[in-house]
């Protein structure tokens, strides 16, 4: 019951983009196309999950040598190695599969979200399992809220925005009234 | 270039937030109230200069392949050490910014100055210009905090503005009103220099033709 919760209430309720403003750099730079904002959802979703269980298990190792305040730094290598590490190993192994996520990869590097789930996990004292749901939820709910943007984008296209709105702010309104929708599943 | 020029084109020509659109995820999560926009706002400035110093200092001795990774560890080394200054002597800070403060290590504001400015400039001039940008953040992050306070809290700076019975317009202080002000004042500010500036000319042209 409580892995159910911790995956809905990531999509939902704590939605990453519209309540914990994690991640807000992609959301807004790529979610100008459908197609490309599942690609980097995808690719959002596979490094999250793998970075958070080896950042969970480095904590083990971390407060077993009683280090915790190297923390922000021994993450963010280890996030910056693995993304390094998974483009190289899905040239090799998976060419298709690069070909469709490898635009995306180093971007994900200096996205806010990776490195802002493996400290939240840490802080809500997540085990390993409700690391791992805790990542699919978020990632899930990071490429619902991207996908959502870039569907009405792509009609905002086509309609006459006042010039000064154009691009960004309006994309930023329009993120607005849909974190107004989500915060209804919160009341 | 005088300090002056400096500062200038870091608060106002360049400004990251409005400008360059960079380091939108503190901006918006951390603007509830205006001390922590300055707060967040000083914190990155710190970690700026002393990035940018460190990564002019050693510009020559870092060889350009493994650049990347040797910023990200120097940029963590004044993020961690910020946090643990802060959780020291700004306890309430500390627990207001909460997980965006070692956040600040993503900021793409800290990593692109090196890599655009630092890396190429001498230590100085990459002190001055890690202090004009950081400016700029932070008045930016003001600003957003100033508004969101005011219409959200009913209150500057911690004093009330309002009498209590004032119900003030809370969807300010909640997520879709760090959405609305930011967009908005964008707008504004949109609309204030394009007047000026020989781009309109352009898109008019475009629009004609």
């Amino acid at each position: 019951m409580k892995l159910v919760m911790i995956f809905f209430g990531a999509i939902f309720f704590n939605n990453f983009v519209f309540n914990r403003f994690l991640g807000i750099c992609p959301f807004l730079g790529v979610s100008k196309r459908l197609d490309t904002s599942i690609g980097m959802g995808m690719g959002v979703a596979f490094v999250m999950t793998v970075a958070s269980t080896l950042t969970w298990l480095l904590q083990k190792l971390l407060v077993l040598l009683h280090l915790e305040y190297m923390q922000t730094i021994v993450f963010i290598l280890v996030i910056a190695a693995l993304v390094q590490f998974v483009e190289m190993f899905l040239q090799k192994v998976s060419p298709t599969l690069h070909k469709a996520l490898g635009v995306y990869l180093p971007l994900i590097t200096t996205n806010c979200a990776i490195l802002g789930i493996a400290i939240l996990n840490i802080g809500f004292g997540y085990n390993l399992l409700e690391t791992i749901i805790h990542c699919l939820g978020a990632s899930a709910g990071f490429t619902l809220a991207m996908v959502i943007l870039a569907g009405i984008r792509e009609k905002l296209e086509l309609s006459d925005v006042p010039e000064a709105f154009t691009g960004v702010p309006i994309a930023l309104i329009t993120a607005g009234i849909l974190a107004m929708a989500f915060s209804g599943f919160v009341l | 270039m005088s300090i002056l020029k400096e500062l200038k084109r870091g608060i106002f020509l360049e400004n990251p937030t409005f400008r360059l659109v960079l380091g939108m995820c503190p901006t918006l999560a951390i603007t509830t109230l205006a001390i922590n926009g300055i707060g967040m706002g000083l914190a990155t400035t710190a970690v700026l200069i002393g990035s940018n110093v460190v990564v002019a200092a050693l510009k020559n001795v870092i060889p350009s392949q493994v650049r990347i990774p040797s910023y990200i560890v120097i940029i963590s080394t004044f993020v961690t050490i910020i946090s643990m200054l802060m959780e020291a002597y700004v306890y309430p800070l500390y627990e207001a910014l909460g997980i965006f403060l070692p956040l600040i290590v993503v900021n793409c504001i800290i990593l692109g100055r090196a890599e655009a400015y630092a890396s190429k400039h001498s230590i100085g001039k990459s002190a001055l210009d890690g202090l004009a940008i950081g400016l700029g953040f932070t008045l930016s992050l003001t600003v957003i905090g100033v508004i969101r306070e005011i219409l959200g809290a009913g209150s500057i700076f911690g004093y009330a503005l309002t009498g209590e019975n004032v119900s003030m317009a809370t969807i300010f202080s909640l997520p879709p009103g760090a959405f609305f002000t930011l967009g908005t004042l964008m707008a504004l500010i949109n609309a204030l220099t394009r007047k000026k500036s020989p781009r309109k000319k352009t898109v008019a042209a475009k629009r004609e033709a």
